[in-house]
């Protein structure tokens, strides 16, 4: 009986935590309904009632539709380009026994630790270069974001695919599709990468959470707002609205939300890929 | 099995190429640019001025105190990260019921970006300590921390610990999950009680997590600056300016393009050097079972 009542104490001390760990998320939610004497009158109070008026708002002044569409876009197709592209290469640098191949995926994984500020500036003048010798829209386009989102996400991509193959693919799979006379590229497709979906789920878990919520990368390369993705947004929102407490909550749940069905529709998969990219890494 | 050049070429080229033009060309043209004084307009001519950038930079008392503040930031948030997230994860791999709900909820911050959480809790810090500091009486305590420079600081660090405590614990959870029962049984047999069980076995086993725990957190640690730009921007007085904030503001507000990539360059030495080194010093510690 008392080890029951104990069991039941510590359950009860463990939720208790965790929600106290997420109030923060709660008081923005509770006050983005409020107007300011509300809000002061008590801070943890649920509203008197639910208006949506400050959601309206917040979706007009922050082009929220646009917005939500842009980092969409950018995040989806460079989510699925890295994984095809790395999964590929991965595949080829360790089947291929080369100095070549080692010396790739050595390179690919110790340049991981460069910082994204040591080349933000050059990569900048390069993107403009490209754009002035070939014509093609680099900056300020979702398209030269997606490429430069590739070039990032390649080393940890392909660590992570190289490392699942090398432990858990057998060559001997791929060498019998190859006498049932598949080439090189059916072999990948039609026997290999069913094999990885695994690690595919981890990488574009581990990406999803980073481009969706990248702040820096598209600052500097979106310059009009019908390009720029939600962070992005975000900042310009809260740099002309900070008074406006009510909305600029409104807002924070607005961009909040899309992340929270995100995680209730895939937590299985997102707590084990984050597991799994982690311990790998 | 042997594979045709056509084939590697096919495969490896498209990744590799795009790496190349994002990754490995800016850095070397980093390089470069940390030699030069340049102010970013391309009808400007970029003057060589050989390790100029660099002696300057060592002289830069701004940059220097952003450099210490990032280190102590840094030290500071890694260890209170890694103790709560080891807290989290005893408690979450324990056999209660409300594990999994704790745990879902405990590691939800980490989805929401630096930038937006930033935002979030300059309310917390902000209206909301004021609102607490009304009702309970407290207004030492509980006022505007963001006008203070270091309640700030340490807002950066209450901020930084709730991102990243939730992913960290998942770290330890797979940890912990690896240790094999056999030597858990053995352990208690034996007579260890909690702590002997948490310090002599639990830990020692656990060594390879802390390596990856203690790698993420420092280098996320020290190159932070989407919460350093949306919850203090810096301030008050450049109080918490970061050290990436420091190299963002020197290239493009300040636009000395030259000495700022020196400083971007002076950065990526550090990174490189601490982080390997951590690796190395803790992965000497790992044991197996």
């Amino acid at each position: 009986m008392m080890k029951k009542a104990g069991r039941l104490l510590a359950n009860l001390l463990l939720v208790a935590f965790s929600c106290v760990w997420l109030a923060p998320i709660y008081i923005i939610f509770v006050n983005s309904f409020k107007n300011r004497a509300e809000l002061y009158a008590n801070i943890l109070s649920l509203p008197s009632a639910f208006t949506g008026e400050y959601y309206a708002q917040a979706m007009q002044k922050m082009n929220f539709a646009a917005a939500f569409k842009n980092s969409f876009l950018v995040t989806v197709f460079s989510v699925v380009i890295i994984v095809v592209l790395s999964a590929m290469t991965a595949w080829m640098l360790v089947r291929s026994h080369t100095a070549l191949s080692r010396f790739l995926y050595r390179f690919l994984i110790v340049t991981m630790l460069i910082p994204f500020q040591t080349v933000m500036m050059p990569l900048m003048q390069e993107m403009n270069g490209i754009t002035k010798a070939t014509g093609i829209q680099m900056k300020d386009s979702l398209g030269g974001l997606v490429f430069m989102y590739i070039g990032f996400g390649a080393g940890m991509g392909v660590f992570l695919f190289h490392g699942f193959i090398k432990s858990a693919v057998p060559v001997s799979l791929e060498e019998a599709a190859t006498i049932d006379g598949c080439n090189t590229w059916q072999v990948f497709w039609k026997v290999v990468f069913p094999l990885l979906k695994p690690t595919a789920i981890t990488v574009a878990i581990l990406d999803v959470i980073w481009i969706w919520n990248d702040y820096l990368l598209p600052s500097l390369t979106l310059t009009s707002n019908a390009h720029k993705t939600i962070p992005v947004m975000a900042s310009l929102f809260f740099g002309t609205y900070t008074i406006q407490w009510n909305m600029a909550m409104a807002a924070l749940m607005l961009t909040v939300i899309p992340v929270v069905v995100f995680y209730f529709a895939a937590q299985k998969y997102i707590i084990k890929g984050v597991a799994a990219g982690a311990v790998k890494g | 099995m042997k594979i045709k050049k056509k084939w590697f070429a096919l495969f490896t080229v498209p990744l590799i190429s795009v790496f190349f033009a994002v990754v490995i060309l800016p850095f070397i043209s980093g390089v470069l640019y940390s030699f030069v004084k340049w102010d970013g307009l391309p009808k400007n001519p970029k003057q060589f001025v050989g390790f100029e950038n660099y002696l300057k930079v060592f002289t830069d008392s701004r940059f220097l105190a952003s450099l210490l503040r990032t280190s102590l930031f840094t030290i500071i948030s890694m260890l209170i990260i890694n103790v709560l997230a080891l807290a989290f994860a005893l408690f979450v791999t324990s056999r209660l019921r409300a594990r999994n709900l704790s745990r879902a909820m405990l590691f939800m911050p980490y989805l929401i970006g630096g930038l937006l959480l930033g935002y979030i809790w300059q309310f917390i810090l902000g209206d909301g300590m004021k609102a607490i500091g009304v009702l309970t009486g407290r207004e030492d305590l509980f006022f505007y921390w963001l006008s203070d420079s270091r309640f700030a600081f340490i807002g950066m660090i209450v901020v930084t610990t709730w991102q990243m405590a939730g992913y960290i614990m998942i770290i330890y959870i797979a940890g912990l999950q690896t240790i094999s029962d056999d030597v858990l049984e053995a352990a208690r047999i034996d007579g260890a009680g909690f702590w002997n069980m948490l310090f002599r076995v639990k830990l020692p086993l656990l060594m390879p997590s802390i390596t990856i725990s203690l790698f993420l957190t420092l280098s996320n640690c020290f190159k932070i600056y989407d919460v350093n730009l949306s919850l203090t921007g810096g301030g008050p007085a450049n109080a918490t300016e970061m050290v990436t904030m420091n190299i963002f503001a020197e290239i493009f507000s300040k636009s000395n393009y030259g000495y700022g990539q020196a400083k971007a360059i002076v950065f990526f030495v550090i990174v490189a050097v601490i982080t390997m080194l951590q690796v190395k010093l803790t992965s000497n510690k790992e044991v197996e079972a």
